[in-house]
């Protein structure tokens, strides 16, 4: 079943200018996309106008429709209903994604509270279940503190919670590791996939780095100057790249990586 | 060879604090040979290289340069220093002024240094482009109306314009896109083959540390777990925290 529809999605800035043209993919419940491109490539404005958060100014149109409703010019109202039930998101830097001013356990108990109606004493156990779950030691400790008290990696971890708290039918992941460091990225990379799993959740994944959107999603999409340029299995478009664009990211990446290799070899 | 810059049992601490960010660090930088600091956020990079621009004085051991101590008091000294050891950041959008023209930009080490007049400084600026592969008009310009990759190239202009022996780099590519990650690689590899320029680069990215560097230090918790060759330390890492670094790393299928 389609999850979401993208089709002919074009996004103008305030002075007219596209900066997306004419998208077009969709995502079945339960399937992995990863939308890759370097910067300006307009894959975060195709995120947010999924989510009809596009910043003010900014006109849409086409259509994307999410769980069965036209997001693209829907009411703020109807909007608010969708995001966190059909779709949340987790964005690139959790340090100005979550609320400074907000205890931790908070801004997880939000969301919970709002899908499940639980209250005091069963609303704490099951904030402090949504922080294990994100395998976060010490849920009690982590709950009571602020943002700006626990490190990036356990921030990025407790974004990911209020997402998950919400139990969306679709994740939407921006850039959820580029902050990181290289092994705390592995950890999470690796908490996502097996967590998505669990819940059969549909991702719409984005990242500039080719071997970080492989390691969660089987199909992308590549994007380059707000246009889609070629879409497959991650596989194929690594291993037999057709486009020209795509075959220029590939490499620059395979020559970074062959470093690497060089280097292991006794 | 006496080693252009050298750390010798280096422990440093914020000021107030009451434990050290890095302690017992010894490292030497030989001339023409790069080295690269590798580790985590928190792991003491930054305060590493912030000791070895002279920036920060140690609270234990001694930086010295050409065999020297560093001495931040001694005028002459530190003059010899700064043209003889440059910087490249990581973020070209916040280390290049906006309202100066990139002309201006590239010649300051050389004005602040007192080497050139304004007349002077045009010819070298003006190699200095082109030897980071931009065009000559662009001293006209303003960073702005430069992408990413192109600012980071400007930043290495600005560097390497007084023909600096030490080239000291803070993850000089990982603001940057892949496609043009590899280019300014490309670019710094070409500068110290050309003019055997010295790198010391902190990079928590290791393949861009496998590609440039000769010699790795690894650093965790503010100490040195592992430095030799960067091929025995990344191709045979003998601390279990680099092999989890390395583990870490995403590959391509």
């Amino acid at each position: 079943m389609t999850l979401l529809d993208v089709s002919g999605l074009t996004v103008r800035a305030a002075g007219g200018r596209a900066l997306v043209t004419d998208l077009s993919f969709t995502v079945d419940s339960g399937e992995r996309l990863g939308l890759i491109g370097e910067s300006g490539s307009g894959k975060s404005l195709t995120t947010l106008a999924v989510l009809g958060l596009l910043p003010e100014g900014m006109t849409v149109t086409g259509s994307a429709v999410l769980a069965g409703t036209q997001v693209v010019g829907a009411p703020e109202k109807r909007l608010t209903a969708l995001r966190g039930r059909d779709a949340a998101v987790v964005f690139q830097e959790p340090l100005t994604a979550l609320d400074p001013l907000m205890r931790v356990g908070r801004q997880i108990a939000g969301p919970l509270a709002r899908r499940t109606g639980l209250k005091g004493r069963a609303l704490r156990d099951a904030t402090y279940e949504a922080l294990d779950r994100v395998r976060l030691p010490e849920p009690g400790r982590v709950a009571r503190a602020f943002p700006h008290e626990i490190s990036g990696g356990q921030r990025q971890r407790v974004a990911l919670a209020a997402a998950l708290a919400c139990e969306p039918a679709l994740l939407i992941a921006d850039e959820p590791t580029t902050a990181l460091d290289v092994s705390v990225q592995a950890e999470m990379l690796d908490l996502i996939d097996t967590l998505v799993r669990e819940r059969e959740m549909a991702v719409l994944f984005v990242s500039h780095d080719l071997a970080v959107v492989a390691k969660v999603t089987d199909r992308v999409l590549v994007m380059k100057d707000g246009r889609a340029v070629e879409e497959g299995a991650v596989r194929d478009i690594v291993g037999a790249p057709r486009e020209a664009y795509t075959r220029d990211l590939v490499a620059s990446a395979r020559a970074l990586e062959s470093a690497l290799d060089l280097r292991s070899a006794p | 060879m006496t080693p252009v810059l050298e750390l010798t049992g280096v422990a440093a601490r914020y000021r107030g604090a009451r434990t050290d960010v890095v302690s017992g660090i010894s490292l030497a930088v030989r001339p023409g040979e790069s080295l690269a600091l590798v580790g985590e956020s928190g792991a003491g990079k930054t305060t590493l290289l912030r000791l070895l621009l002279g920036l920060a004085r140690p609270t234990a051991g001694e930086v010295r340069f050409d065999g020297a101590p560093l001495a931040p008091r001694d005028r002459e000294q530190m003059r010899r220093f700064r043209r003889g050891v440059q910087c490249v950041f990581q973020d070209p959008y916040s280390s290049l002024d906006p309202r100066r023209r990139v002309g201006a930009i590239v010649a300051e080490p050389l004005r602040s240094l007192g080497l050139d007049s304004r007349a002077g400084a045009a010819p070298k600026v003006a190699a200095a482009l082109e030897g980071v592969g931009l065009p000559a008009d662009a001293a006209e310009r303003y960073p702005h109306e430069f992408s990413g990759g192109q600012r980071q190239r400007i930043a290495i202009a600005r560097a390497t314009v007084c023909d600096p022996r030490v080239l000291l780099a803070d993850e000089p590519v990982s603001a940057l896109d892949v496609t043009t990650r590899v280019k300014v690689v490309e670019l710094l590899a070409e500068l110290k083959r050309e003019r055997g320029l010295t790198l010391v680069m902190v990079s928590h990215d290791l393949s861009v540390v496998a590609s440039l560097c000769e010699r790795t230090a690894v650093l965790e918790h503010g100490r040195i777990v592992e430095q030799g060759t960067t091929a025995q330390v990344l191709g045979a890492p003998g601390h279990p925290y680099t092999r989890r670094l390395l583990d870490s790393v995403p590959r391509l299928p």
